[in-house]
């Protein structure tokens, strides 16, 4: 059995990571990347938390937090596509128009 | 049907005026002119014709109401209801005076054919001629005086267009304006006389005005101050004392005008009028005198001013001055039907002899100058014919039409004992003879005084101007025997015919001081036209150049017109220059000064305006902008753009609610 609190800090260290990366990466698809690091940093302490507790809320919280994140993930990289379409790059610094 | 009378020439007037004067050529203008004076000639015989055959002596035609009945108050503290109706009234007066300006009129159109052949503005000179014989005829037969003053308006304005028809001379434009503005000085007698009748009768119908005089509902005074009144009008359109002096300037305009409105019909419409109004007149009594010694002076005091005049044509407008003033002189002693024959063989002989000056003119390129003529009788014989015969008849001899007429006038007058103004008559019968004649010799008679081109090219005139002439001498000639009195054998035929639109006369003379008068007047104009021959004929004018030096004072008032233009001009004119200049003072210092105030405190008050305007509003308004664009400049620098600003900022947000709610809750 593996003890919560690893299972909370393991989930912790994964939002951080997606966290950092949302905010420095500069590349979309690596951005995206993060943030599904960072959902499923979420997701792992859903999760386990749901095992401690012995409760199925965890995991079906989780089950929506996938689904989500697979309908941001296509959303995402259907957006990156057509911003590279009209812009033939994909970092970030590029998406200033909104800069007031 | 005598309403289409004046109806034709205001047709003819309108087409000519609007379409003619455009699209026409001459001799369309001119058939559309000659074509509607001669229906309506035909038409004023036809009515005349009807008037004899019918049993009433009075017919009116009412074509519409013009002004609905209204209830007016009236001296005698009561109340009338005046109603004025666009009507018409035919009786003997008007038929003579539709017939005299129809007929003349047609002669004087058709002349006019001849005599304005050259002229540039030929539509507009017969659209103006017919509109005048329409607006005569309207004043000859409005039924009230509302109608006689459209027709007195209206042939004054066409005085005023014709006077001036060469308005790109000064004297014409000016002579035009001088008529028409005398006129208005007449006319407001005119309207005065008729403001003071309604108010006194409520009425101003013409039988109305009769039937309340007949009635008695009408004070002496009243009825005396309504006359004069309107005798001031009858001064101004007649060119008497003291309103004359435009009729001589008048001379500017085309001769044919100076024919048919200066001598023949315009310039009798005063004498119609009273006559028309001869119950008023004869009731006041008093008015009747001021009219006959009025026309008695107008009739010496312009006879001597035309025999001193050297332009043809002003002696003949000083000759009808005087004729007038003859006229005025029947009038004034109770003969109406005397004025008026007087005024229609007048309106022959003064006609012929201007449409004959005129002929003289055409023949001499314009020249009226009479010292620049003479000799003119064998060049222009067919001329000088009926010149002579015109100036026969307006001298009084025996057998033509003026010897009636004016012997008719002066044995009424001898016969009202008013024996003053008889001698002023025969006085100013004398003098006519002797001007007249004194004319015909300087044109006609001694050596040529124009220059030697002048005499190559004269003809003698078309017979368009002709034909008129000897239809016009004609007349002159034989226009008298209508009113031949009764000791000469005749029935005075004119005379009984007027009876039933101006009365029964009240005087006669016995038989034989009327023959008596008749020779003793025959001889006096016999003895003028003798002395005439004697001076310029037979000593070519020496003994007139010889008094002339002996009087210089007397000749040089004469001949310039006893300075009564000089005194009109200092007196009226100067006197409305000077009140003018004292209004525009008033203007400038009083109005101006008020209106510079208020409108120097408007814009005091509108400064204060300003100030606030600039200093609040402004201020606010620009305050609030400058306020949002500080604040934008400093927060849009937080907008970035970058997407990993706002991530942060989003994570920031969500620590910070974070460590809010775990601190708090």
């Amino acid at each position: 059995m593996i003890p919560i609190e690893a299972v909370i800090v393991l989930g912790l260290l994964l939002f951080a990571i997606g966290t950092v990366g949302v905010v420095v990466r500069k590349n979309l698809v690596v951005m995206l990347m993060s943030l599904e690091l960072l959902l499923n940093g979420a997701n792992i302490v859903l999760v386990g938390l749901g095992r401690f507790l012995d409760s199925p809320r965890g995991s079906i919280f989780a089950l929506f937090v996938i689904i989500m994140a697979v309908s941001e993930a296509a959303v995402g990289f259907a957006l990156v596509l057509a911003y590279f379409r009209q812009k033939k790059r994909y970092d970030v610094d590029a998406l200033d128009e909104l800069k007031g | 049907m005598f309403v289409l009378i004046p109806l034709v020439p205001l047709l003819g007037a309108a087409v000519n005026g609007l379409i003619g004067i455009r699209w026409f050529s001459r001799r369309a203008v001119s058939v559309t002119a000659v074509g509607a004076a001669g229906l309506s000639f035909a038409a004023a015989v036809a009515a005349f014709a009807g008037l004899l055959r019918s049993t009433e002596p009075v017919v009116i035609k009412t074509l519409f109401t013009w002004v609905p009945a209204t209830l007016v108050r009236t001296a005698a503290g009561g109340s009338a209801s005046l109603r004025l109706d666009f009507a018409f009234r035919y009786d003997s007066l008007a038929a003579v005076m539709t017939l005299v300006v129809t007929g003349v009129g047609l002669l004087i159109h058709i002349y006019s054919v001849g005599y304005m052949a050259h002229d540039k503005s030929y539509a507009r000179f017969f659209a103006y001629l017919n509109l005048f014989t329409s607006a005569m005829l309207v004043l000859v037969l409005g039924a009230n005086l509302g109608v006689m003053f459209i027709g007195w308006e209206g042939v004054g304005l066409c005085s005023y267009l014709l006077i001036g028809f060469w308005f790109e001379k000064d004297a014409a434009a000016n002579a035009g304006k001088k008529a028409f503005i005398t006129n208005r000085v007449g006319d407001l007698g005119f309207l005065l006389g008729t403001g003071l009748l309604v108010y006194a009768l409520g009425t101003v119908d013409i039988a109305g005005i009769a039937a309340a005089v007949e009635g008695g509902s009408l004070p002496k005074g009243t009825a005396t101050a309504a006359a004069l009144l309107l005798f001031v009008g009858a001064t101004g359109k007649s060119a008497q004392i003291p309103l004359y002096t435009w009729l001589p300037d008048a001379m500017e305009g085309p001769t044919p005008v100076s024919a048919l409105i200066h001598a023949a019909t315009m310039v009798t419409a005063g004498v119609y009028m009273v006559a028309r109004l001869h119950v008023l007149f004869s009731f006041s009594g008093t008015a009747l005198v001021v009219v006959g010694l009025t026309g008695a002076f107008t009739a010496v005091y312009a006879a001597t001013m035309g025999l001193v005049q050297t332009d043809i044509k002003r002696v003949l407008a000083y000759s009808t001055i005087s004729q007038i003033g003859t006229m005025f002189i029947g009038l004034g002693v109770g003969a109406y039907a005397a004025g008026i024959f007087h005024l229609v063989t007048h309106a022959f002989f003064k006609s012929l002899l201007f449409l004959a000056a005129g002929s003289v003119i055409h023949a001499l390129s314009g020249e009226q100058d009479m010292r620049k003529m003479g000799g003119l009788r064998g060049r222009l014989p067919r001329t000088y014919r009926v010149f002579l015969v015109g100036a026969l008849a307006i001298s009084g001899i025996p057998g033509l039409s003026g010897f009636f007429s004016k012997d008719e006038i002066l044995a009424s007058a001898f016969a009202s004992g008013n024996y003053a103004i008889w001698g002023l008559g025969l006085v100013a019968a004398a003098l006519t003879a002797f001007y007249m004649f004194r004319l015909i010799f300087l044109t006609f008679y001694g050596e040529e005084r124009f220059p030697a081109e002048a005499g190559l090219k004269m003809r003698e005139s078309p017979p368009m101007m002709l034909v008129p002439l000897r239809i016009l001498a004609i007349l002159a000639v034989a226009g008298g025997y209508v009113g031949l009195p009764s000791v000469l054998g005749g029935g005075d035929w004119f005379g009984r015919f007027l009876e039933s639109s101006t009365g029964v006369p009240k005087a006669r003379p016995e038989a034989m001081t009327e023959v008596l008068l008749m020779i003793g007047a025959a001889g006096v104009a016999l003895a003028a036209i003798g002395a005439a021959h004697a001076i310029y004929v037979k000593r070519r004018g020496e003994p007139a150049r010889r008094f002339a030096a002996r009087f210089p004072t007397l000749a040089r008032t004469v001949s310039r017109k006893y300075y009564v233009d000089e005194f009109y001009g200092r007196v009226f004119v100067g006197g409305v220059f000077v009140l003018a200049r004292i209004a525009d003072w008033i203007d400038r210092r009083v109005i101006d000064g008020l209106v510079d105030g208020s409108a120097r405190l408007a814009r005091g008050v509108s400064r204060l305006a300003i100030l606030f305007d600039e200093g609040a509003v402004d201020g606010a308004v620009n305050g609030i902008g400058r306020l949002h664009l500080n604040a934008s400049s400093v927060l849009r620098r937080l907008q970035t753009g970058r997407i990993s600003h706002y991530a942060l900022a989003v994570v920031l947000g969500a620590a910070l609610v974070i460590t809010i709610a775990v601190t708090v809750f």
